[in-house]
């Protein structure tokens, strides 16, 4: 049984019962709304708590010691699932980067990290939860993951050691820290914490996304995009994947309004594709890599991740 | 007492500034306060999650946004 069942109860009734809207437009888009922003809430708190909480065991010295003394391949694996849990933030992506190179951890492996960190969202994979249920979630997060592997394996074999700027190779550290002990209480607060301030952050967004495609679902018609960007159109994937890159802060506000284009006809490996552009590529991100990598890295690093995420649109296009 | 804020600028920094000067004050203690923006000098405290807190030339927090209150006891 479908766990939000009662929360569709309770909207049926407040929607058709008490403001009396059975059968009109507005009503669907209107039901459509509260539905989706209370159960994608719901989700949401729970995900990114959970994540959180993993979070507070996945400190950068500790990422740092679990992949120093990893081989290639292995590595890859390893980087790419702590990246599932980690976020891409200013404060952490330079430093755990300079870090990982300093103690001798290969490229490619750091490479690994830094694609699935962004890429694979916890706001992304509650959302994709909510709106197309567990599996597609699933598939996101998994094929970013192989992404995320093969994308810094390739990386790796391509040896762009010398494209990183020339200071983080100079940078020796002191002591090693260790990730600091924290108590049971502080992880729990900490989580918490952490997500009453990404809800905080997405939220507008969120029911701004969520109410452009309630409206999307009540008026515009069926079959839409079947034309313009169905899955005859080749074109359609690498399109998506650069209208995404610019959107990068309103990843949130953007999904909701993937869903509904998808009831229009919009394939779901385009759609997929395009979701993945928005979270794993962005301009504050290279701006925050520049610092660390010379510009040829940067392109031949976006252009990896590019490629990879333009080729799982077409294999969900082709199989699904 | 020569205390040191390593971080490249995000919120949690300015906030663990704010902390430290406040503790200072209520210990009624002088010290000067450098701030450490310089990713470079960070790492070199072996320090990777910021932003941390170094007295005397060592590291006494990182990772964290301590309490003044917290702070007061490294100052001590």
């Amino acid at each position: 049984m479908d766990i939000f069942y009662p929360i569709q109860i309770f909207v049926n009734w407040l929607v058709y019962t008490l403001f009396n809207l059975k059968g009109s437009i507005f009503g669907e888009a209107l039901n459509f709304f509260i539905y989706d922003s209370i159960k994608i809430l719901i989700l949401l708190a729970v995900i990114i708590f959970a994540v959180s909480y993993i979070r507070t065991y996945l400190a950068p010295e500790k990422v740092k010691k679990l992949l120093s003394r990893r081989f290639e391949f292995l590595g890859n694996m390893t980087a790419s699932t702590i990246g599932i849990f980690t976020p891409f933030c200013s404060c952490s992506a330079v430093p755990l980067f300079i870090g990982l190179v300093e103690s001798g951890v290969p490229l490619g492996v750091t490479f690994s990290y830094l694609i699935a960190a962004p890429l694979i969202n916890e706001v992304a994979a509650a959302l994709l939860w909510g709106l197309f249920g567990w599996k597609i979630a699933l598939l996101y997060i998994v094929s970013g993951w192989v992404i995320s592997v093969v994308a810094g394996f390739i990386l790796g074999k391509m040896h762009l050691e010398k494209y990183v700027e020339d200071y983080v190779y100079k940078i020796k550290m002191k002591q090693g820290l260790k990730a600091q002990k924290k108590l049971q209480k502080e992880r729990i607060s900490e989580s918490l914490g952490e997500t009453k301030s990404i809800i905080r952050k997405v939220f507008l967004y969120l029911l701004i996304g969520i109410a452009i495609g309630a409206f999307i679902h009540g008026y515009a018609p069926e079959n839409l995009l079947t034309q313009i960007a169905g899955k005859g159109n080749w074109l359609a994937v690498p399109i998506a994947v650069l209208i995404g890159v610019p959107l990068y802060s309103n990843a949130a506000g953007m999904i909701p309004i993937v869903s509904s284009l998808i009831e229009k006809g919009l394939p779901l490996g385009t759609a997929l594709a395009f979701m993945m552009a928005v979270t794993a590529l962005s301009l504050p991100e290279a701006i925050i890599l520049r610092k660390v990598m010379k510009l040829k890295l940067l392109i031949i690093y976006f252009s990896i991740v590019a490629a990879g995420i333009i080729f799982t649109g077409y294999l969900f296009n082709w199989i699904l | 007492m020569k205390i040191k804020i390593l971080g490249p600028g995000c919120p949690n920094c300015k906030v663990l500034e704010a902390n430290t000067k406040k503790a200072l004050e209520e210990l009624k203690m002088k010290a000067n306060v450098e701030k450490v923006t310089d990713i470079a000098k960070i790492m070199e405290y072996g320090v990777m999650s910021t932003p941390a807190l170094v007295v005397n030339e060592k590291v006494v927090s990182y990772g964290r946004v301590l309490t003044s209150e917290e702070i007061k006891k490294f100052l001590k």
